[in-house]
Formats: C-alpha cells, sequence, structure tokens
C-alpha cells in the first residue's frame, strides 16, 4: 500500500466518521434535559478544541524540539510542525466559531471574555505569528530553526496563559468527561457519539496533516527547481556572451 | 557565562548612553501613548484613575517593543553578529546580557511612566511594596521573552512589524498579572499573591528559556 493510498484511506474515513457522528448528533441522540438541543454541539466542539489545542500544537512543540535536537534534526520534522500549525489554526477558528455558536444562547452573546474562549484566540494569535514569520523568505535552516523556537515558546506560553486568564475571569461550563472527580456527566448513545466525534476529527486532523506535510515537500522540491533553472538560465546566458 | 553577561549588557549600555535613542524616542513615545489613551478615554477622573493599570502596562508594553526592536538592532548587524562570533562569547551570556540591558531601561520606563500616571491620572498608591514588587519583577520577564522573540525576528526585512506580532501575545500573561497587580496596589481588592506569582513564574521560565535557546539561535 503506498503513501497516498494510507492517506486517501484516512481522508475516506473520516469523512465517514464525521458524517455518521453528524447524524447522530443531530437526529439519533436526545437533547439534554438543561440544555435541549443546544447540546448537540457537543459532538462537534470538543472534539475540535481537542484537536486544535492538543494534538495540533502538541504536536508542532514536539516536532519542533525534535528539530532543534541535533540527533532528529531534519526538514521532515520541520515540515510537520509547520503543517501541524496550519492544520491547528484552522481547527481554532472552527473551535472558536462553534463555542461562539453555542455562546449567543447561553451566555446572550457571542463574544464574552471568558477563561477558555479569551486563552484560545490567545494561541490562535500566537500560532498566526508563527505562520507569518514562516513565510518570511529565508534560508531554509535558518527558518526552520526560527519557527523550532517560536513554536516551543508559543507552547510554553500556553499553560500560562490559560491559568492568567483563569485566574482573570472565567464563565465556561466544566469538563464533560475529564472532570476534576473523573465522573462523566455524559452516559449511552450521547457519551458514545462524543467519542466517536473525537476519534473523526482526530482522523480528519491526520489527513490534512499528511496533504499538508506532502504540498510542502512538493513546494520545497519546486523552490529547489526553479532555483537550479534560474541558475542554468544565467549559465547559458553568461556563457553566450 | 556572567562576565559575558556583564560586557553584553555593558556595551549596549555605553550605545544607550551615547547614542540616547532610548531617552529621546522609546520614552517620549510611552509618555505619548499615555496621554492618547486619556483622550481616547475622555477627561472623567474617575475613569481614568480605575483605567489607570490597564493604560499603564499597555504603554510599558507597547514602548518595550520599540526598546527590543532597538535593542536588537544592535545585534542585528552583520559584522556585530561576526565579530561576536569571533571573540567567543558564550550564547547564554549574550542573552543575558542583552536582557540585563533592556531591563535597566525597562526600569527606567516604568519609572517614567509611573510618574505619567501619577501626575495625570491622580491615582493613589496604597501599597506600594506590591507595587514595586511587581514593578521588579515585570522587567525580567518582559525583557527576556522579548529578547528571545527579538532574536527570531532580527535580521528580517519584516522584523519591524513581525515582532510586535510574535511578542505581544506571549507578554498576554504579564499584561494581566502586572495590571492587577497594579490595581491591587491602587485600592482594589484580591489575592495579589497569585498575581505575583504569574509574574515570577513568567520571568524564570524565559530566563531559563533564553539560556536554553537563545545557542541555537545565534547559529542562524
Amino acid at each position: 500500500m503506498t503513501r497516498r493510498q494510507v492517506t486517501n484511506g484516512i481522508g475516506i474515513a473520516s469523512a465517514i466518521a464525521v458524517i455518521v457522528d453528524l447524524w447522530l448528533g443531530l437526529w439519533v441522540t436526545p437533547p439534554d434535559t438543561n440544555q435541549g438541543n443546544l447540546v448537540r454541539l457537543v459532538y462537534i466542539h470538543p472534539a475540535l478544541a481537542w484537536v486544535a489545542l492538543d494534538l495540533a500544537f502538541g504536536l508542532a512543540a514536539i516536532c519542533s524540539i525534535l528539530y532543534l535536537w541535533p540527533r532528529t534534526r531534519s526538514f521532515t520534522m520541520d515540515r510537520l510542525a509547520a503543517a501541524s500549525v496550519e492544520v491547528g489554526v484552522v481547527f481554532t477558528v472552527l473551535t472558536l466559531v462553534t463555542g461562539s455558536l453555542w455562546g449567543r444562547p447561553t451566555w446572550g452573546v457571542w463574544w464574552t471574555w471568558d477563561a477558555r474562549l479569551t486563552s484560545t484566540a490567545l494561541l490562535g494569535v500566537l500560532f498566526v505569528g508563527y505562520l507569518a514569520l514562516r513565510r518570511v523568505p529565508a534560508d531554509p535552516h535558518i527558518r526552520a530553526r526560527r519557527c523550532a523556537i517560536a513554536a516551543i515558546i508559543a507552547a510554553v506560553d500556553v499553560p500560562i496563559v490559560h491559568f492568567s486568564v483563569v485566574w482573570w475571569q472565567t464563565l465556561h461550563q466544566g469538563a464533560t468527561v475529564l472532570n476534576p472527580n473523573l465522573s462523566p456527566t455524559i452516559h449511552g448513545i450521547m457519551a458514545w457519539t462524543l467519542l466517536l466525534s473525537f476519534l473523526a476529527f482526530t482522523g480528519f486532523f491526520v489527513w490534512m496533516l499528511l496533504v499538508r506535510f506532502d504540498i510542502a515537500v512538493l513546494d520545497d522540491a519546486g523552490v529547489g527547481e526553479g532555483l537550479e533553472s534560474a541558475l542554468t538560465e544565467r549559465r547559458a546566458e553568461g556563457s553566450g556572451s | 557565562m556572567l562576565r559575558d553577561a556583564l560586557l553584553v549588557a555593558g556595551r549596549d549600555l555605553r550605545i544607550e548612553l551615547r547614542s540616547k535613542v532610548a531617552t529621546w524616542q522609546v520614552l517620549p513615545f510611552a509618555l505619548l501613548s499615555l496621554i492618547l489613551f486619556a483622550f481616547a478615554i475622555g477627561p472623567n477622573p474617575s475613569l481614568l484613575k480605575q483605567t489607570s493599570p490597564g493604560l499603564f502596562w499597555l504603554s510599558l508594553l507597547f514602548a518595550s517593543v520599540l526598546g527590543t526592536q532597538r535593542s536588537l538592532s544592535i545585534e542585528g548587524d552583520e559584522a556585530t553578529r561576526e565579530a561576536t562570533r569571533l571573540l567567543g562569547l558564550d550564547p547564554a551570556g549574550t542573552f543575558l546580557g542583552k536582557t540585563l540591558a533592556l531591563l535597566v531601561e525597562l526600569v527606567a520606563l516604568e519609572v517614567v511612566l509611573l510618574g505619567g500616571v501619577l501626575l495625570f491620572f491622580h491615582t493613589h498608591v496604597s501599597n506600594w511594596p506590591l507595587l514595586l514588587a511587581s514593578l521588579a519583577l515585570a522587567p525580567m520577564g518582559l525583557g527576556s521573552a522579548s529578547v528571545i522573540y527579538g532574536s527570531v525576528t532580527m535580521g528580517l526585512r519584516s522584523s519591524a512589524t513581525l515582532l510586535p506580532l510574535l511578542v505581544l501575545p506571549v507578554l498576554a500573561p504579564l499584561l494581566i498579572a502586572g495590571a492587577r497587580c497594579f490595581a491591587l496596589a491602587t485600592g482594589s481588592q484580591g489575592n495579589w499573591a497569585q498575581w505575583l506569582g504569574v509574574l515570577a513564574v513568567f520571568a524564570w521560565i524565559y530566563v531559563l528559556l533564553g539560556i536554553v535557546l537563545y545557542g541555537a539561535l545565534e547559529e542562524s
């Protein structure tokens, strides 16, 4: 089985899982006693937040550390970190949008200075900065090193941002599954649908990551080829004159 | 490492004393932003007093970005970098030296801004030890995080626009904790210990990160 087939397989499986998750979430599961139909956002929003805040940015930080570590230094790590941040930013925006959709009927406003909302938005901006740094033309090694350091600094900042904004202000409801008492407040088909949403969006993230990684490889090869052909042209001009 | 740090700090401060860029550009900019914030909010004395912690901190952060750009512009020059490499300075020492020099400038900035807030906004400080402790801790974190990010963008054509985008979100916890300490020192109620804790943890983490990572940046 080729890499492309594996990537396509993950993509198709994730798409099916997302469709099943939406079907279960919108039609099969019952409304919540307190939140009514608003609870259906729980089958999307926490999974998106898990992918954005834990998986994508965690992977970016790990790949950045591995890039800086001389024994594991390779452009694969750099490209994986960059792809992970890029996909992570998309998931962060989706997390904020779905959170906002839930917040409007619950809190009465689209945006409020809640701890998790604020820290998620800040994290998104931090990694937009990483992407901006990445777009600045530079030698690939220098760019990779600078971006790795920027990603590590941003990742270290995440818990500090989280605690400072939690102490500053919080309205957000507590965790549904991983709460401090480790006693889930969701059961039956609702719990299974929630679990499926985590699997489906994790699969979707992996697919997007692999596709973005392949594009980065092609991009870098294209830049190399472009440079080579430009050099050949200049040499031909030089020898012609 | 400490010897190198003092050497670099001494050089940066000597350059600053001779060029007076911070004195004639960064400090007036900080005061100007305080005045502009007051124009934006309006002449209501109680509102200005209430918002003074946030205005003080915002002015400090914005002016610190200018100070960082100035500090890193010394290092950004290719000849300076080459000379530093040839001198065989410890990268951790260079980082600590630059942070130390920036820290001195930030403390001067804090003094000027505090004077501005007390004078323009009639803010009354009821807990000086807390205010002074927060103002002593904050420049360590502010300086170290700014020097790391400043070095990340050093030498890049768009570093002037990139640095604020990168460093200001990282400094958000510092802004929150610093503004809370300021508010608590000027009459608000709350737990000051946790906010001083945030300032201290932030400072130590970024000093340590700088010591560990600055070497990798110098390779580039």
